[in-house]
């Protein structure tokens, strides 16, 4: 740690979010209030089929319409430009922006539709015939392994799109040697985090500069490195512009088929041209579902409730292309034993291809999933010894003095005390008191349970799992950067390289850079240069931006202040250590004083008073690494994430059991992020990915019959959480700084979303232990809780 | 087809296609971008404007329809450029937002609710805003925005005056 927390002037105070001003008055700028002269407009005509060969396509009728422009197929703009980016070395799994030759899921994109309105474009869509000849499918994860399942991609010959199995230490040897096993199969549905902005991308191409311009509602790494790789162009022939407001993403908003897409028509057409999802295009085809995961896990422990191994086997649908979601099976290996002191582990991930739509990146990758498979098994252990579900965790916690903690896959965990965590929340709740409130309920007549979820938030987002899954990328590096500019009147402006989707980055640059200077932060400006004038970024993925932007702008700061005492001491004729720098001033102690304006007019106008060799002006830049990270895999292990963020979940909830309705009573959560940069908005990500989390536990499903049709297309049929199903939430700090960040700080971006899964699911398990059911899926809709309720009622049902 | 609207006390006339929604004709007709599309099917509230003081979901209203009536977008709340009404203030100092996407809506939701209820319990908000979807804050830093604000604007309400200001008046 860089900076003592005893004299924070503005870090971990309660100040607004800068960013918040603009938006509470409407004036955002999302991608869709980019309107650029000449701009036309896309809309998409989706294949009805799940699997299909395309015959024909006639788009005669549609063309001949007043102000439709264009109708674009996929085999035009498979010509025209080169396959997405895959994660995996699958090259054969061929992914394009429209469906070439076939249509691989119900709601992939076959045909765009360019006309002046969106409304026009969607008119003319309808009048495209195209002709299918239907092809088998699969659609359930277990039948797409199976070797004679219909591959959704003949040429890759199978649906495996990975199979590779881990083994962590002496698992045979822990389990054989352990009194007590068990087995149990949890499934995660396939939900997503579902933006209440759906993606929207403009693009324009300049002939005469060899120039594409895009806004995009993006949220991905290496954004314009894809777009130049797919288009076949130099890569400086890209500018995005990362001014644009993003409407929410967590994690999904990575349209890089829909920027392809526009891109290629912008050049085509010559007019800067736009594509905004509406709610149908995105949940049907905008390739933005997540995981769809089943866990067999089996535990070895004993009767101490002490688990020594496990046997984890992930099966994930990733639907039609492979994309990115592969990945998701490869993060949670990074605490693939949450935080528990197992001594080994083996890990079996499995990612298959379906007639599904696509995945994309979820908040958490895949980590939420694996904390519900990981904590269902503590419950199980806790119930299998007869012990107390808060005590089985205690147990097998990794203690406080044990950090740093290397855990069998090869990460170490950087610091904790969970033991501590769990007592200030106990204390807070006083347990004994909502285990009476629950024995009142039912003794009422309801049933009702307590959750518990006790897990971590890997952060700082490295991207180790993608040489650790394919051998071919030797990724070891996943910067961020930040500059520092004062200009010659003394004010100061950083730039930053990412688009934001409402983390607060503005806030977070300049309460860092306000700390370090000394100097008021709200004086700063914060902008977002174009990606050309960038330094490197990997966007806010992976909760690393308080980390690795937060870092870089701490670094900056520093460098910044350095020169500056330099400056000072050079004027003194002293030497660098004989000056101390005070809110923006350079003085001997008990002697001279320079302040701000002179020391910047010295670096701005005074080349002939500045120390030999130093560059005039006042700017600095810092790309920064990854703590931690830097190292290729070996023997299956790597460091994954640098921090690691601890919460622990406990939530009491009742059901009326005529009706099947979960009531959470009360949801109290334990979350140490070590340093806390920006308190609002910490607590903003918790409330907001417990509420997310709720969703999934509960609510959310992308859900496709057998016909191979996707169900839930709207709000209607997927729902989203309103304020009446999100209860209060009490939220317990701690801080245990972690000693590899500048200020002790951990991630939170995907803060509660990581344990709300297994405390609902486990407060539900725990309210109808008694009728002798459980519920081993999520999401546990109200429905399916009534009707197993019902069904273990015979006698009462009967009535 | 020509529409004759009031927006946000002013009048303002565009020829449109009379299947044209509200919201894209605020948005398309006179870029009055603080007006969001989320789902187009009249769920998730991001469309919210005020007709004669009523939240309605602009996506699901055809522009036509508001002819006569007083509507009014987030960009008629605040009292000035660059200047926030009491509500906005609120939603600042809780954070009641993070990507801002259903902010617009969501405050007016909460806008026509003080408008009239002056003193709204924790229930009385989560029902006003229960037709907003947010996705990132779990809605809590919303309800105290809005019970932040309910206590400001009760407290800025002169006391020998309650009579003659309406919304008090209006809520007794």
């Amino acid at each position: 740690m860089s900076a003592d927390p005893a004299t924070f002037r503005f870090v971990s105070t309660n100040r607004r979010v800068r960013e918040d001003r603009r938006f509470v008055a409407g004036h955002g700028h999302y991608v869709a209030d980019v309107a650029l002269e000449g701009m036309l407009h896309v809309a998409v005509l989706p294949s009805q089929h799940p699997a299909a060969r395309i015959d024909s396509i006639d788009a005669s009728a549609a063309l001949a319409m007043p102000g439709v422009h264009y109708v674009l197929t996929g085999d035009e703009l498979a010509a025209a430009t080169d396959p997405l980016m895959n994660g995996l070395d699958t090259p054969l799994v061929k992914r394009h922006p429209l469906a070439v030759g076939q249509t691989r899921y119900a709601g992939e994109w076959v045909v765009a539709v360019v006309a002046d309105s969106r409304a026009l474009a969607e008119d003319a869509a309808e009048k495209v015939v195209v002709d299918y000849e239907p092809l088998p499918f699969v659609m359930h994860a277990e039948e797409a392994l199976q070797p004679d399942s219909p591959p959704v991609h003949a040429a890759h010959g199978s649906n495996v799109l990975l199979d590779r199995t881990f083994v962590w230490g002496e698992v045979e040897k822990h389990f054989a040697e352990s009194p007590r096993h068990l087995s149990f199969r949890v499934t995660w549905g396939r939900s997503s985090t579902v933006p209440i902005e759906t993606f929207g991308v403009v693009a324009s191409w300049d002939p005469w500069r060899d120039m594409l311009d895009v806004w995009a509602s993006i949220q991905m790494p290496k954004y314009p490195d894809q777009i130049a790789r797919a288009l076949r162009i130099p890569a400086n022939n890209v500018r995005v512009h990362q001014d644009v407001d993003v409407g929410g993403s967590y994690g999904v908003k990575r349209g890089i088929k829909q920027t392809v897409l526009v891109a290629h028509l912008a050049r085509r057409l010559g007019r800067p041209v736009r594509l905004i999802e509406d709610r149908l295009d995105n949940m049907g085809g905008g390739d933005a579902h997540g995981p769809d995961r089943i866990f067999d896990v089996d535990l070895a422990f004993n009767d101490d409730g002490i688990v020594k191994s496990m046997k984890i086997r992930a099966l994930d649908n990733a639907g039609a292309y492979a994309g990115r979601a592969p990945f998701q099976l490869g993060k949670p290996i990074g605490a693939i034993v949450g935080p528990y002191r197992m001594e080994s582990v083996q890990y079996r991930a499995q990612s298959v291809t379906s007639n599904k739509a696509v995945q994309e990146a979820v908040r958490g990758f895949g980590q939420s999933p694996t904390n519900y498979a990981i904590e269902t098994g503590i419950d199980k252990v806790a119930a299998a010894t007869g012990l107390d579900r808060v005590e089985v965790r205690r147990r097998n916690f990794i203690r406080k003095e044990q950090f740093p903690y290397l855990i069998p896959s090869g990460s170490t965990y950087d610091s904790g005390d969970y033991h501590t965590v769990v007592d200030k929340v106990l204390a807070h709740i006083d347990f004994a008191a909502m285990e009476r409130e629950r024995d009142r309920l039912r003794g009422s007549g309801l049933l009702a349970g307590i959750g518990i979820a006790a897990c971590l938030e890997p952060s700082g987002a490295n991207s180790s799992f993608e040489p650790l899954l394919n051998e071919k990328n030797t990724t070891t590096t996943w910067m961020d950067s930040c500059r520092i500019v004062v200009d010659g009147l003394g004010f100061v402006t950083i730039t930053i390289h990412n688009t934001s989707s409402g983390q607060g980055h503005e806030t977070l640059v300049s309460t860092v850079v306000g700390e370090v200077l000394q100097i008021d932060p709200d004086l700063i400006r914060v902008v977002r240069p174009d990606s050309l004038a960038c330094l490197p970024s990997n966007s806010p993925v992976g909760s690393r931006m308080a980390i690795m932007l937060g870092g870089a702008a701490f670094h900056a700061a520093q460098k910044l202040r350095t020169k500056l005492a330099r400056i000072g001491a050079h004027q003194f004729g002293v030497g660098e250590d004989g000056v101390v720098y005070a809110s923006g001033g350079v003085g001997v102690p008990g002697g001279k004083q320079l302040g701000w304006a002179e020391l910047v007019n010295i670096a701005h106008r005074n080349y002939h008073l500045l120390p030999e060799g130093m560059e005039p002006g006042l700017e600095t830049t810092h790309v920064m690494q990854v703590p931690t990270g830097g190292t290729l895999p070996k023997d299956g292990r790597v460091q994954m994430y640098p921090c690691h963020s601890f919460e622990f979940h406990v939530v009491l909830i009742a059901i009326d059991p005529a009706i099947g309705k979960p009531e959470i009573r009360r949801y109290v959560i334990g979350h140490d992020c070590g340093t806390v940069i920006t308190p609002h908005i910490v607590k903003g990500m918790t409330l907001g990915g417990i509420a997310h989390g709720l969703g999934a536990a509960l609510l959310e499903e992308f859900v496709y019959n057998d016909e191979g049709q996707l169900i839930t297309q709207g709000f209607m049929d997927y729902l989203l959480p309103s304020a009446h199903e999100v209860p209060a939430v009490e939220i317990v700090h701690h801080c245990t700084p972690s000693p590899f960040t500048v200020f002790g700080q951990k991630g939170s971006g995907e803060s509660g979303y990581l344990g709300a899964p297994a405390a609902i699911s486990g407060a539900i398990n725990d309210s109808v232990a008694s009728l002798g059911i459980s519920f081993n899926k999520l999401p546990i809709r109200i429905s399916a809780i009534g009707d197993a309720i019902a069904a273990a009622q015979p006698a009462k049902s009967k009535e | 087809m020509k529409v004759d609207l009031r927006i946000n006390g002013v009048s303002r006339t565009a020829d449109i296609e009379p299947r044209k929604t509200l919201l894209d004709v605020l948005r398309e007709n006179f870029l009055l971008n603080g007006t969001h599309a989320g789902c187009e099917h009249g769920v998730c509230g991001a469309c919210t404007v005020l007709i004669d003081g009523e939240p309605v979901r602009s996506c699901l209203m055809f522009a036509v329809q508001a002819d006569g009536y007083e509507i009014t977008t987030i960009e008629g709340l605040a009292p000035a450029p660059g200047e926030l009404s009491v509500i906005q203030d609120a939603f600042c100092e809780t954070h009641g937002l993070q990507c801002g996407y259903c902010t617009p809506g969501m405050i007016l939701s909460a806008h026509a609710l003080l408008q009239r209820n002056v003193t709204p319990t924790r229930e009385d908000i989560v029902e006003a805003i229960s037709g907003n979807i947010c996705r990132c804050t779990g809605y809590g830093q919303i309800i105290e925005a809005v019970q932040f604000a309910a206590r400001l604007r009760l407290a800025n309400t002169p006391r020998q005056a309650a009579q003659t200001d309406k919304s008090v008046a209006e809520a007794k």
